[in-house]
């Protein structure tokens, strides 16, 4: 062993020892430190094998994509029978909506993001177009789903379902129910007293009666108030509760974020002599709507999933037109299949709410950065 | 021309009062479609084929109603209704018929101001349980949690049955069937109970069948049909005889591959003739039904017999009491003449 001499200073840096760097490194420090760990690491990747393997068995290799029934799936493998969500997928995404016009569900859906598109992102090109295309967007919306004008088919609201009744319920509560919240929210902060009284009144009655009851009342009782013959139907009622139910707890996250704003900031917007109107509008609610995004994204996430409430009404959402695939003598009993695709819509539409507000809050934090 | 407005005004008015006080069949008439409430899955008796068209025995009798009264049985409007909706639903106007599974009792019939216009499925109440528990009668259920539909004439029951007989239980509340089957498959609960009909469509579902049992303990008597709203009896009458006309095809051999031929001919049973509109059946044209009723009916639904064997019998259920009086049943028609 003879090792080169250095002068004192000008020792090279030499590579760490072998093992202590890399894949190799990583694992023996990590996975097989000691005897007891390296034991832990051995039982979890034989358990990790069995759960991965019969985990992607079931999802994958051993299920059927394509069947006639669920007799017919069982025959040829004994994995997840997708065949039910393959066979009714068009049921799952329109409901009952006649197939030859489902062409206007895509089209009312494509064009909701170009309608959102310069709402949600300000910096788009084109953006005022787009946004004269936003506010006819509704009309347009309208028309083209229900039908009825311009020669388009009326179609039923009986026939509306799956998942095209979801976003519809989720989308009109969301988007109605975000500025009458700001309404409400402002109307409770207000002077006047009648303003206020009846802010508060419609806020704490909404917060204190469960959701159910709202749709409840939306499915009966409104029909025996309203004059015999009006046909107003059960999904603009539902619209309508679910607006008022999520616009109460808005509300309240806009009143909380609005309460946060220090006071010397409405003072010295009094000092410059701005009115009521242009200091909501300059002062107050640029800083309060962004302190308050989590709260409001989580509100809407909680509005978009009570959605699935409409069950009990007997309106048919995914999880209503899952079930009722599960009644059909051919699908009965394969609700894991079912729920699972049910689960991965929701979980794919509530993710990309949630990372947008991340998004639209890292782009807004203008301080403490 | 200002005459000639007033005189539109006029008319316009008419129509709209006409519009109000119309009965229930111009009422569909003039819409084109019949509006049925049924339910929102409930297999063998109403469930949506991967087409997205509705099946089963209560929507066969909706499309035999549509074929009577619009010639058409495909001219219907489904819309579904959970247990605690349905009779809101028909009471606010949403549907002319209630054909959803619906038990005949005292107070729907009168203090919900319903008319129940027949029977078309006599239904018992039953328990199943896994044959790994061990019991072979409701009267072991002791201490049992039981699975069972809220808003239904079961809940009632079942706490009736079990009061009756000294037995403690754990009811666990649901919604639907559909989930009622998840918590039972689960072991949430060791009993599931309702009507027997829907306790073998359950069995049919599970994976392996013969694991399970229904205990011989039918507790409930389960009258199931079709209901309409008090107060226009014409339109009660018009979906009790359609229901009677499809019974009676079950009667007289008529079914949907005959009743063409047989319409064409005169045969020897005259009740035949009259039903199928070769010779006159006194009254029909206060019913507002054309000649060819019943001919409609049964050529597009089929007779009972036919709807009871293509949406029943896959699930392993028997004609039992629902077989015709004269083959030991309880379903017996007053005459057509």
């Amino acid at each position: 062993m003879s090792e080169k001499i250095y002068k004192p200073g000008s020792y090279p840096d030499l590579p760490p020892p072998p093992g202590t760097v890399g894949v190799y490194g990583w694992i023996r420090q990590n996975l097989f430190s000691s005897v007891s760990n390296s034991l832990l690491t051995i039982i979890s990747i034989v358990l990790l094998y069995y759960l991965i393997d019969g985990i992607i068995g079931w999802f994958f290799l051993d299920a059927v994509f394509d069947a006639e029934s669920k007799i017919a799936c069982r025959k040829i493998d004994d994995g997840a029978c997708w065949a039910v969500i393959t066979r009714r997928v068009g049921q799952f995404v329109y409901g009952f909506y006649p197939e030859a016009e489902r062409w206007r569900i895509d089209i009312t859906f494509i064009t909701m993001f170009l309608a959102f598109a310069p709402l949600l992102y300000p910096d788009i090109p084109k953006r005022k177009w787009l946004l004269y295309f936003s506010v006819f967007y509704p009309f347009f919306a309208f028309v083209l789903i229900m039908g009825g004008y311009f020669g388009l088919q009326k179609i039923e609201y009986s026939l509306f379902g799956g998942f095209m009744l979801t976003v519809i319920l989720g989308v009109c509560g969301i988007v109605c129910s975000l500025p009458l919240g700001i309404l409400l929210a402002l109307g409770r902060q207000s002077n006047l007293t009648v303003v206020r009284t009846l802010s508060v009144c419609f806020i704490e009655f909404m917060r204190g009666v469960p959701l159910i009851t709202l749709l409840f009342v939306a499915s009966s009782m409104l029909n025996y108030f309203l004059p015999p013959g009006t046909n107003f139907s059960i999904l603009v009622r539902v619209i309508i509760m679910f607006t008022f139910f999520s616009a109460a707890y808005i509300a309240e996250v806009i009143r909380g974020g609005i309460q946060a704003i220090p006071k010397g900031q409405y003072e010295a917007a009094d000092a410059l002599g701005m009115n009521y109107w242009q200091k909501t509008r300059f002062i107050t609610l640029p800083q309060a709507l962004k302190i308050s995004i989590p709260g409001i994204v989580n509100t809407f996430i909680g509005l978009y999933k009570d959605t699935t409430l409409v069950v009990v009404i007997g309106l048919l959402d995914p999880l209503g037109i899952g079930r009722a695939a599960l009644a059909d003598t051919k699908w009965n009993g394969l609700s894991t299949e079912t729920y699972l695709f049910v689960a991965l819509f929701f979980f794919v539409s509530c993710f990309a709410m949630s990372r947008y507000s991340l998004w639209l809050e890292n782009k807004l934090n203008t301080d403490k950065k | 021309m200002k005459t000639k407005m007033l005189l539109a005004g006029v008319t316009a008015g008419v129509m709209f009062a006409g519009s109000v006080l119309a009965s229930t069949l111009d009422d569909v008439r003039a819409r084109g479609k019949l509006n049925c409430i049924i339910n929102t899955g409930l297999a063998g008796f109403a469930a949506p084929d991967d087409k997205g068209n509705w099946t089963g025995f209560d929507v066969d009798f909706c499309r035999a109603v549509a074929a009577a009264t619009l010639g058409d049985a495909d001219k219907v409007n489904y819309t579904t209704a959970t247990g605690k909706t349905r009779f809101t639903k028909l009471a606010a106007g949403e549907g002319e018929l209630l054909s959803r599974n619906t038990t005949w009792t005292f107070s729907r019939d009168v203090d919900l101001s319903q008319t129940f216009i027949g029977v078309n499925y006599y239904d018992g109440q039953g328990f199943m349980v896994p044959k790994a528990l061990g019991v072979k009668s409701a009267k072991g259920l002791d201490g049992a949690s039981v699975c069972i539909q809220t808003g239904t004439t079961t809940e009632l029951n079942l706490a009736e049955f079990f009061a009756g007989n000294n037995i403690k239980y754990n009811p666990v509340p649901i919604e639907t069937n559909a989930e009622a089957q998840e918590l039972y498959k689960a072991g949430r609960c060791d009993v599931y109970t309702t009507d027997a009909s829907g306790l073998y469509a359950t069995m049919m579902s599970f994976d392996n069948p013969s694991d399970h049992m229904v205990l011989p303990e039918i507790v409930s008597k389960e009258p199931l049909g079709p209901v309409v709203r008090h107060g226009d009896d014409q339109w009660a009458d018009i979906v009790a005889w359609v229901l009677r006309a499809m019974m009676a095809g079950e009667e007289k051999g008529i079914t949907s591959k005959n009743v063409k031929e047989l319409a064409a001919k005169d045969n020897k049973d005259k009740e035949i003739n009259r039903l199928l509109g070769k010779d006159p059946l006194q009254g029909l044209s206060k019913l507002g039904l054309s000649a060819d009723w019943a001919v409609n009916v049964i050529s597009q639904v089929g007779n009972y017999q036919e709807s009871f064997e293509k949406h029943l019998f896959p699930l392993t259920i028997k004609r039992g009491m629902n077989a015709l009086y004269r083959d030991g049943g309880l379903h017996y028609i007053p005459p057509i003449k």
